[in-house]
């Protein structure tokens, strides 16, 4: 069974439009058109897509912020909106670039302030904060007050404390915006371990795709409001990333090498970039082909990365060859 | 009795963090404290002049004073966060209230709460205890009940009052001098004898914004006055009748405003 569905969910919010002086026009905006998506438990889902997409208009609706205009929502098998505090309780919200920690206290206040919030007991709460503590490190940040920390560790604070009530499903709103490599990389090694040992399905909206590759399996991809595409990586990958680069190094410097079919997109010294299409070459007939017009010292292939598939489907140039 | 413990832990908190600007905590009480006395010199200046106002002497109105000047303290102390929550909707962080398995006006209430506001009781509860001394009261039980009765009373109508005006601010986001022309001006109507005032505004503070329930009925009550109406002086009894029926109203307004929130998220 599904733990979080979205049954042709939409979201219109209407905005005045300054005309003039006194006059305003009313237009009515799609934020979010006609989106279905059912994710089942334990799942960890990247939620992309270009700025104003509606990634998060549509994490407000599945957390009882907003009420949707059309549609069904449905989490952990409960209405959001009708039963708000009940779905409270089970799952964890995470904005990236709010916090919902107290500002002016120690970290472990916001901790303790959250388990009365939640009614956590207190032995869950305790082992929930020792797992925590290890894996976050977060035994030096407790006692310093929240707007004291670097971001990096408050996100790591944010992330315990969404978690200390123990919830099914958490939603992150780009939860590694802003962070530096090594930060963001704490985040992601914590939720795959956190997915792996409680099976808690996540939802995440991000920019870095960085994110989407070391966390997720299944990819939606939303733009005006309307889902494009959804799919695990792997069939993303091939179903745009069609083409594949072969990098040589050849002896000496030369011109670009000419090939049927393939395309030199960028010489350095001796080393060369041909593109080539997945159905008309493979990467050792290219090699092969290579070989009988220069020497070749070295190669690698590259595969198409995620960020430029991904790249090409915001503005709309990927085309199925499928 | 759940919700209530987490108002305390959540205003607990609200301390801590605000003991740290120690100064301007003491600073702030001290000027709550003197703005409240304020009220009272402007009705001792007016009675250099006159003997009586709408057939009420000094004390009487001082009675009036520290009636409503308690209950509306209490309000503040306790309700008027509620102001607040344009500045919330404005920074996107009354969200975060939603997210949370509580009530959202209790979150917001506590997250905002200021002891520093409790300078504003002391002063009308001085001039409570000092007049209820001075003038002749022939004392009944139910006087006696009357007297915290109406201070709650009013303290929920005022606290009412607040929530209802600041709902306003889910359509329009910027409305606190509308919300304080109520409740400020609401004050100043109910430190005076409503007699006072023309036919429209009396009819006003007793039918439509009770503030006649906070401090005139009851003190009328209190000193064997006539009221305004002819009505019986017992009427002062219904002030906690008519405070919960405020509440329901202000309850009903405050999540229609949620409700609109929660569908444009403005």
């Amino acid at each position: 069974m599904a733990v979080v569905e979205l049954d042709n969910v939409g979201k219109r919010f209407t905005v005045g439009i300054r005309k003039g002086w006194v006059r305003r026009e009313r237009r009515e905006v799609r934020a979010v058109d006609g989106i279905s998506l059912s994710i089942e438990p334990g799942a960890m889902v990247g939620y992309i897509g270009p700025n104003g997409a509606g990634k998060s208009t549509t994490i407000k609706m599945l957390t009882g912020i907003l009420v949707p205009s059309s549609g069904s929502v449905r989490v952990a098998g409960l209405d959001p909106n009708r039963e708000r505090v009940t779905v409270a309780r089970r799952i964890g919200v995470l904005f990236g670039q709010r916090t919902q920690l107290w500002w002016d206290l120690p970290l472990e206040d916001s901790f303790s302030l959250l388990r009365h919030v939640y009614r956590v007991p207190q032995d869950r709460f305790d082992a929930n904060l020792a797992v925590f503590r290890e894996l976050l490190a977060l035994d030096e940040l407790l006692p310093i007050p929240v707007r004291q920390l670097s971001l990096g560790q408050r996100m790591r604070g944010e992330l315990a404390a969404v978690l200390l009530h123990d919830p099914a499903i958490l939603f992150l709103d780009e939860p590694t915006i802003g962070l530096d490599p090594v930060s963001k990389e704490a985040v992601r090694s914590f939720l795959v371990e956190l997915n792996c040992t409680r099976g808690t399905t996540v939802l995440l909206t991000t920019h870095d795709l960085v994110d989407v590759e070391r966390l997720c399996e299944r990819l939606v991809i939303i733009d005006h409001g309307k889902l494009i595409e959804d799919s695990t990586v792997a069939a993303i990958k091939q179903r745009y990333g069609t083409e594949r680069t072969l990098v040589v190094d050849l002896e000496a410097p030369g011109p670009p090498l000419s090939v049927d079919g393939v395309r030199v997109t960028r010489v350095d010294g001796p080393r060369q970039w041909l593109q080539f299409h997945r159905d008309t070459w493979t990467a050792a007939a290219l090699l092969e082909r290579v070989a009988t017009q220069a020497a070749v010292r070295d190669l690698s292939v590259e595969e198409p990365a995620i960020e430029d598939i991904v790249r090409a489907i915001y503005r709309g140039e990927a085309s199925s060859s499928v | 009795m759940g919700e209530l413990a987490i108002y305390r832990r959540l205003v607990g908190a609200r301390i801590r963090a605000d003991l740290q600007y120690r100064t301007s905590f003491f600073l702030f009480l001290a000027s709550q404290t003197l703005v409240a006395g304020l009220d009272l010199a402007v009705i001792l200046v007016l009675f250099t002049q006159v003997s009586s106002i709408g057939g009420w002497s000094a004390p009487e109105v001082a009675l009036l004073y520290g009636l409503a000047g308690t209950g509306f303290g209490l309000a503040d102390l306790f309700a008027s966060e509620v102001e607040l929550a344009s500045r919330h909707i404005k920074a996107g962080t009354f969200d975060l209230f939603l997210l949370r398995p509580a009530g959202a006006l209790l979150q917001l209430c506590a997250t905002e709460f200021a002891p520093r506001r409790i300078g504003r009781l002391v002063q009308p509860l001085i001039v409570i205890v000092v007049v209820l001394g001075r003038v002749d009261i022939s004392w009944t039980p139910a006087k006696v009940v009357l007297i915290p009765v109406a201070i709650l009373s009013g303290a929920v109508i005022f606290s009412a009052i607040w929530v209802i005006t600041s709902s306003v601010s889910f359509w329009t986001v910027e409305t606190q001098e509308v919300s304080n022309s109520f409740t400020y001006g609401g004050l100043t109507l109910s430190q005076y004898p409503i007699d006072v005032f023309g036919t429209w505004l009396r009819r006003m503070v007793t039918f439509v914004l009770p503030l006649a329930f906070v401090s005139y009925f009851p003190a009328a009550y209190l000193l064997d006055k006539p009221v305004a109406f002819g009505l019986p002086s017992s009427v002062a009894l219904l002030a906690p009748v008519v405070a919960i029926v405020l509440v329901f109203v202000a309850r009903a307004v405050w999540q229609l405003a949620v409700r609109h929130y929660r569908s444009t998220g403005s």
